[in-house]
């Protein structure tokens, strides 16, 4: 315990020795953006705050339990910011900004395809998952199934989410940070993947869900300000605020229709299906159910992230049409000082040039700070998730058959957050140059395909059976993953292709209803001995699914 | 956690009731959103010019935003709704149910 302390001791100093070396000025680079000392100087009070509470967590991490699940203590209201700080991550804020700066209302048909994923959530899963699960989302598809092949294939699709998603986020905060800090790329990634394994391996759950807590108050704060000061200069007129944006806009009145971005329909159902059923089947999410103590807490949780969700995203929208304005009618924030010419960092800027535009240099400071400390958070969040796959389902269960003690399992699963930390820093450096925007598509789209209908089915069938979940399983997997390899994102764009072999790029639509096929297929033609008892093990898993007895955590009652 | 007191949960009438009381609750609403959400995307993806009708006669700010918020509102007052079903009603017969079974 105490060697844990001293070691944790030497990588924070180090850390903030580091953080005090890229203080320094950077001289000399034309592309990047000058050093930003007010983000930098902000950003810095998060990390040491940050890692004032991983140090605090890791004293009450003790068992598996409290790393894991934060011991099943933590309240609903607490559990449904971090819901919601999970879920809204760097791209949230600048890319649907952006696509509502750009496109007009299609930004805010995306918020909408986002958020109807909760509701769902809250009415179908939010309180049998918290019945049925203890730390990871396989611990409900292998409960009455085959634990060693059932929790494979579920690991397996965990691990995809989480690595698709990591890339995403690294990337993303490399071109961020660089942009926006003015520093180097590499530099900016390793101190993500960094902070991201300090927060994981010392401080656990508790850590992350704090860290995640007050990312979520945080970004939502500094939205709510930027968007209130924006709002204001429109007299909080929606007609004023719609009018402007019209008539500063190239687009014009298309902005205040659905335009071309959804004008597939087959695109539009698919995507709207993988973002709302994608939600249900993150490994990252699902895991924060298993946080609260009961089903009443859960369902709190998905209330105040609903509602935080929602309200972001509103905010978000209303941004965008008022960078429209604000952003796009001032020449500075255009290369070459020139209106119309590319906006200066690239497409993703508009929120951050608003904030400059309505609060100045510490407005921007503060929310690039704010950007910062979301991807540190979604990525602690998802190697959190990632190890636990590796441990709890890979190691305690298939390899170890259950035999594995607490602390061995815990132990793996720092360890599989140290080597998830290195994979998503070198994945991070290799991808820099490409065009990931796909990754956050294609890890919803596993998810959806892969995760859900194999959840939803344990909880609602009794029919299913461990070679059904398991069929549904791989079929959702390699499905998903096959429509983007051979869509135009990933064999045009990234391949270099000619013509795409797939011609939707939105997997969802036919990569999810074919996994609930297999999944049925595979369990009804499964006649064997095992399969009946599965079947029968139902009825016990029902009555705790719907009352809540015997679930983990709920014994103090 | 003995599957003795499953059986006797299983075996009250209340539990049943209970699950009847639920499911029916929580799938109407589900059917509410997912039925307003797919009539809302099939007009983005087949008439999206009915949303671009201005607010105001003469106006410019269409009715698509309002509606767009109205959604996002509306779906979290339902969860509300759920929620506050569940916090008395449901969790009244739940623990009944487990106290009768474990006496």
């Amino acid at each position: 315990m105490n060697r844990g302390m001293l070691k944790f001791a030497a990588v924070a100093l180090a850390l903030s020795w580091m953080g005090l070396a890229m203080a320094a000025p950077d001289v000399g680079q034309a592309q990047k953006q000058p050093l930003n000392v007010h983000a930098i100087v902000m950003f810095f009070i998060f990390v040491m705050a940050t890692l004032g509470i991983t140090y605090w967590a890791a004293k009450r991490t003790k068992t598996a339990s409290d790393y894991y699940s934060a011991g099943g203590g933590i309240t609903g209201t607490q559990n449904g910011l971090a819901i919601a700080g999970d879920y809204m991550s760097a791209a949230t804020l600048l890319g649907l900004t952006s696509m509502t700066y750009f496109q007009g209302f299609d930004g805010y048909i995306y918020c909408i395809c986002f958020y109807v994923g909760w509701p769902f959530i809250m009415f179908i899963m939010a309180e049998r998952l918290r019945n049925l699960g203890k730390f990871t989302f396989a611990d409900i598809t292998s409960y009455r199934l085959d634990q060693r092949r059932v929790r494979t294939v579920a690991a397996i699709g965990s691990l995809t989410v989480v690595v698709f998603y990591l890339i995403a986020q690294m990337v993303g905060a490399g071109q961020l940070i660089k942009l926006l800090f003015g520093m180097e790329y590499w530099m900016a990634v390793v101190i993500v993947g960094v902070l991201m394994v300090i927060y994981v391996t010392f401080g656990g759950m508790i850590a992350t869900t704090w860290v995640q807590i007050i990312k979520a108050c945080l970004l939502l704060g500094g939205g709510t300000l930027v968007m209130l000061l924006a709002f204001s200069q429109f007299g909080f007129s929606l007609e004023t605020l719609a009018t402007k944006a019209v008539e500063n806009s190239k687009k014009g009145m298309a902005l205040m229709a659905p335009g071309a971005f959804l004008s597939d329909p087959v695109t539009a159902v698919s995507l709207s299906l993988g973002l709302m059923f994608g939600t249900a089947g993150l490994p990252h999410i699902l895991m924060r159910f298993f946080t609260v103590p009961n089903a009443k807490e859960a369902r709190k949780s998905v209330f105040v992230a609903t509602l935080c969700v929602g309200f972001f995203f509103t905010a978000v929208a209303i941004m965008g049409l008022a960078a429209i304005t604000l952003v796009g009618m001032n020449p500075q924030y255009f290369e070459g000082g020139e209106l119309g010419s590319k906006l200066l960092g690239g497409n993703n800027m508009p929120a951050m040039h608003l904030a400059h535009a309505v609060g100045g240099n510490m407005m921007l400071g503060f929310l690039s700070a704010v950007a910062f400390a979301t991807i540190l958070a979604v990525v602690a969040g998802l190697a959190l998730a990632g190890a636990s796959a590796i441990s709890h389902d890979l190691y305690a269960n298939v390899i170890r058959q259950g035999q594995a003690t607490e602390a061995d399992e815990v132990r793996v699963s720092k360890r599989s957050s140290l080597v998830l930390g290195v994979i998503a820093v070198l994945l991070g450096i290799v991808f820099e140059k490409q065009n990931v925007a796909f990754m956050v598509g294609l890890a919803f789209g596993v998810a959806a395909s892969c995760n859900f209908p194999v959840l939803i089915l344990s909880m609602y069938w009794k029919g299913l059976t461990t070679r059904g979940a398991i069929w549904g399983s791989i079929a959702g997997l390699v499905s998903a993953v096959l429509i983007v390899v051979l869509s135009k994102a990933v064999w045009v764009v990234v391949l270099g292709n000619e013509k795409p072999i797939f011609p939707y790029e939105q997997p969802a639509l036919f990569s999810m209803p074919l996994a609930f096929f297999m999944a049925w297929l595979g369990s009804v033609t499964d006649t064997s001995v095992r399969a009946a008892r599965e079947k029968e093990a139902f009825e016990d898993q029902y009555v705790r699914a719907q009352t809540g007895f015997g679930a983990a955590g709920a014994a103090a009652h | 956690m003995s599957t003795a007191v499953y059986e006797r949960i299983r075996k009250n009438p209340k539990f049943d009731e209970l699950v009847a009381k639920r499911s029916r609750f929580a799938w109407t609403l589900t059917a509410v959103v997912l039925g307003i959400y797919f009539i809302f995307i099939m007009i983005v993806a087949f008439k999206p010019k009915l949303l671009a009708t201005p607010i105001w006669e003469g106006g410019t700010a269409s009715i698509a935003w309002p509606i767009g918020a109205g959604m996002i509102l509306l779906f979290w007052l339902l969860t509300g709704l759920y929620i506050r079903r569940a916090n008395s009603e449901f969790d009244d017969i739940n623990s009944e149910i487990i106290k009768g079974a474990i006496e």
